[in-house]
């Protein structure tokens, strides 16, 4: 088989991000009769437990900036973010119609009370809103997840007609441990070699795989690394940056592309955590559940929807971010009323400051169409490093 | 020109006033008097547990809303946005940053102490995490973190009750222990939690009496002041319950005397439409907003603000004899904590058992927690009960969100509907 061609790997990826008809999801399911398929919102849930059921898990990221939103829009007030709108216009024009579940990670108050809309929008989809421990210890958040974690899989089975064994279990988790050990691939390369992997490209990478079985995304990653790789792309003088805030609301594609085209290569950022939450292998040894609970708890990311119990750690994922990547500076990238991020901004900010790490801040929606500022302040960034840089 | 008419007060109103002043001046004098502050939220406080400790007990949303009905809120949110917080964010936090970059002069006019200890219990809104996170960034005082899951599936389950006991034994009772110098008594927290049961049950026999007709209260804006004490640093102690026993005592009064609710005007002359609210007041304006209703004779006769702190009317109680349990099923049960279904079934039931002629949606800018779903919740009622529903949108201490005009505007039109369903005409959507 010849090898593809980074331009037709993304090519793929972008029929998929631009499918909100979610088609191979829906093909995947039909498939096999019996089939599940578990919708998810960001930004994380044990997609491992979905796998061992025999399911698909479906990341649904909202509807960005191709979605027309005429009904959603009826359920919301101005001042609340894009993400739930977009999500309810994908579910009452029937996209979502073949979900068997939807989960609710435990974000924010908004997608919180979003579970609860579904519940009664959409009684036959089975809709839960999952919590997470924001205590990390293992005698006691711990034992509190592990019982979440045993609710889930008691759902799942019944949506599934089958038990969820632990060897399923640990065979998932084995899966995924590889697809975040690609995932963590191919962002060091990005940081590596950013001219060679442009950050839009990343990230249809990493969207393809919030809708395919986790296998064939791992493939494609193993594959888009080969390829990009090889290619012979120009390196540009552009400054190195993170890009935090936008880890629930999406940015539009062409904000991500409007960043890099103002001088920035994105080295990282925080798009999609779900699949890089835990930071190292989950366990396969022992008890599955307690192998994802101590991964959750002792070894995942730090956002702002997770509470930071030592004040002295505030901001250090996000500054050992830009150590790992060797970023010049931040981009605090946040959707408009993202409560969580809005209200961690100023903590990291200050933790940045405390480092020397120069940053900038705006606001999006994933519907925005306006890049002209965006680009405005990132190249004014851009070009500020350098100066300082130079100095 | 005449000078304003004085406002009227009620006896349990100056009562409550000299509890607030009393706390505020402890609190101004902890340092000198040696007594350790706590500060923490109102829903899914623990107040009777905080009082085994001898700490004093500091509320942030308190003196926002303080504050707020001050007029004050405006310059402190002004100054939190200039140094960095976003106008996009939670106004109560807000406030109180730019209370504190100010100064930290409480809504008294003295100066606050520094908490020595966060016990942040957050319970039914996210931003609680975030906001303790911002002060302990401040004041790098030690916090205690008290994690209460959401009553996702709109029940309390045995995991969840565990989970928060196991937090209090392990984390806050521990903390609390080492920053008093007091060791933890258990017998001490079920006198208080037997204290907390009988103003409940004083509480609730006020908040029912709405029922009648004509009521004899305003439970949104006259709830705001009869949740004062339960609600806030005194649940559990005996100021409370007589606090509790004179209220009802003086509602008892009006309900022989057939009066309506009292009123910053006097007495309310007719009962003209009976309303449930959905929502948190508005506070730099309250009295505008109250006047609005009571000038047209429409009475709120149930609220699910006056929840936030405990959902007492349906049949929860402080348990001396299950006391951590009894404080975890507390705080799993206050009103945000609900799942969006829960909250529009209380609120169906309070359309019928309080004889409402509709729903009233004050929809709060900055808050999230009570405002996403608030469409549905206003589609689901009307759907369900067949009476009106209507929506106004304001913030919680942030003037600027505050307009009279545009408010006073829906609200008549809205008691015009009333009207005309009552004399008979279908609703649109049926006809």
């Amino acid at each position: 088989m010849t090898m593809r061609s980074v331009a037709e790997i993304i090519a793929e990826c972008q029929a998929l991000y631009d499918d909100l008809d979610f088609t191979a999801a829906r093909a995947w399911k039909a498939e096999v009769p019996g089939r599940i398929v578990v919708g998810y919102m960001p930004f994380y849930v044990p997609r491992e437990l979905i796998h061992a059921a025999g399911g698909l898990p479906l990341g649904v990221l909202g509807g960005g900036d191709q979605l027309e939103v005429i009904q959603g829009d009826a359920y919301y007030q101005s001042y609340i973010c894009r993400i739930p709108r977009s999500t309810i216009e994908l579910g009452v024009t029937g996209r979502l119609d073949f979900l068997d579940a939807m989960l609710f990670p435990s974000i924010c108050d908004v997608i919180r009370n979003l579970s609860g809309m579904w519940k009664i929008m959409f009684p036959k989809t089975s809709a839960r809103y999952f919590d997470v421990p924001q205590n990390y210890r293992d005698d006691v958040g711990g034992v509190f997840y592990i019982n979440e974690l045993g609710e889930l899989r008691e759902i799942l089975a019944r949506l599934a007609g089958a038990p969820v064994t632990d060897a399923a279990l640990r065979g998932a988790i084995l899966l995924y441990n590889e697809n975040r050990a690609l995932v963590r691939e191919v962002y060091a390369f990005r940081a590596r070699e950013p001219w060679k992997a442009p950050s839009a490209e990343v990230y249809l990478l990493m969207r393809a795989g919030m809708v395919l079985p986790v296998a064939r995304h791992s493939a494609l990653m193993r594959e888009y690394l080969a390829a990009a790789a090889a290619a012979d792309r120009p390196r540009r003088d552009n400054s190195r940056v993170v890009i935090n805030g936008a880890f629930c609301e999406q940015p539009p594609l062409n904000l991500i592309k409007s960043i890099e085209l103002s001088g920035c290569y994105i080295v990282d950022d925080d798009f999609m955590l779900v699949n890089r939450w835990e930071r190292a292998d989950v366990a396969t040894e022992g008890d599955p559940l307690a192998a994802l609970a101590a991964a959750y708890l002792h070894g995942s990311v730090d956002t702002a929807a997770k509470y930071e119990p030592d004040r002295a750690h505030k901001g250090a994922w996000l500054i050992e971010q830009v150590r790992r990547s060797r970023a010049e500076g931040v981009i605090f990238a946040t959707p408009s009323f993202c409560d969580p991020a809005l209200l961690e901004r100023p903590m990291l900010q200050r933790a940045l400051a405390a480092h020397g790490i120069p940053c900038i801040a705006f606001k999006y929606a994933e519907n925005s169409g306006q890049m002209q500022p965006i680009r405005e302040q990132a190249g004014t960034f851009a070009d500020s490093i350098k100066l300082w840089s130079a100095a | 020109m005449s000078p304003p008419a004085p406002v009227v007060k009620d006896s349990s109103m100056l009562k409550q006033k000299e509890m607030i002043s009393g706390n505020y001046r402890r609190l101004e004098t902890a340092a000198a008097d040696g007594r350790k502050v706590v500060s923490t939220f109102v829903p899914g406080n623990l107040n009777e547990l905080i009082m085994c400790f001898d700490v004093l007990n500091n509320l942030p949303e308190i003196n926002a809303i303080q504050n707020g009905l001050r007029k004050k809120t405006g310059g402190y949110i002004m100054e939190a946005e200039k140094r960095g917080q976003s106008e996009d964010v939670c106004t109560y936090v807000k406030a109180d940053l730019g209370m504190i970059a100010k100064g930290n002069i409480g809504p008294d006019g003295q100066k606050l102490p520094d908490p020595d200890l966060l016990l942040l219990s957050y319970t039914g809104c996210f931003t609680f995490m975030k906001w303790f996170e911002l002060l302990r960034d401040h004041y790098g005082c030690e916090t205690a973190m008290l994690h209460v899951p959401y009553q996702g599936d709109g029940r309390i389950t045995a995991n969840m009750i565990a989970y928060v006991v196991r937090q209090l034994r392990e984390e806050v009772i521990p903390k609390l222990e080492r920053l008093s110098g007091v060791k933890f008594d258990i017998d001490r927290l079920r006198e208080n939690l037997a204290r907390s049961a009988r103003a409940e049950d004083d509480f609730v026999w006020v908040l029912e009496t709405a029922k009648l007709r004509p009521s004899p209260i305003d439970a949104y804006f006259g709830g705001v002041y009869y949740i004062g004490p339960i609600f806030t640093a005194f649940r559990g102690t005996a100021d409370a319950e007589d606090y509790y026993r004179l209220l009802r005592a003086e509602i008892a009064e009006r309900i022989a005397a057939g009066q309506g609710p009292v009123t910053p005007a006097g007495d309310m002359p007719a009962e003209r439409y009976r309303l449930v609210v959905e929502g948190p007041p508005n506070w730099t304006s309250f009295r505008d907003f109250w006047k609005m209703f009571y000038e047209d004779g429409a009475v709120v006769v149930a609220s699910t603000y006056t929840k936030v702190g405990g959902l007492y009317d349906q049949g929860f109680r402080h348990d001396p004899a299950h006391p951590l349990e009894s404080l975890a099923e507390y705080c799993l049960g206050c009103y945000t904590n609900r799942n969006l279904p829960a909250r529009i079934d209380l609120i169906e039931q309070y359309m019928n058992d309080y004889q409402a002629d509709g729903l009233l949606i004050n929809s709060i800018k900055s808050c999230n927690s009570f405002s996403a779903g608030q469409l549905l919740v206003l589609r689901e009622i009307e759907r369900r009960t067949g009476k009106p529903a209507a929506f106004v949108e304001s913030d919680l201490v942030d003037p600027r969100y505050f307009s009279p005009a545009n408010i006073k505007n829906r609200l008549e039109s809205y008691f015009q509907m009333i009207e005309q369903r009552r004399a008979g005409a279908a609703p649109a959507r049926a006809a």
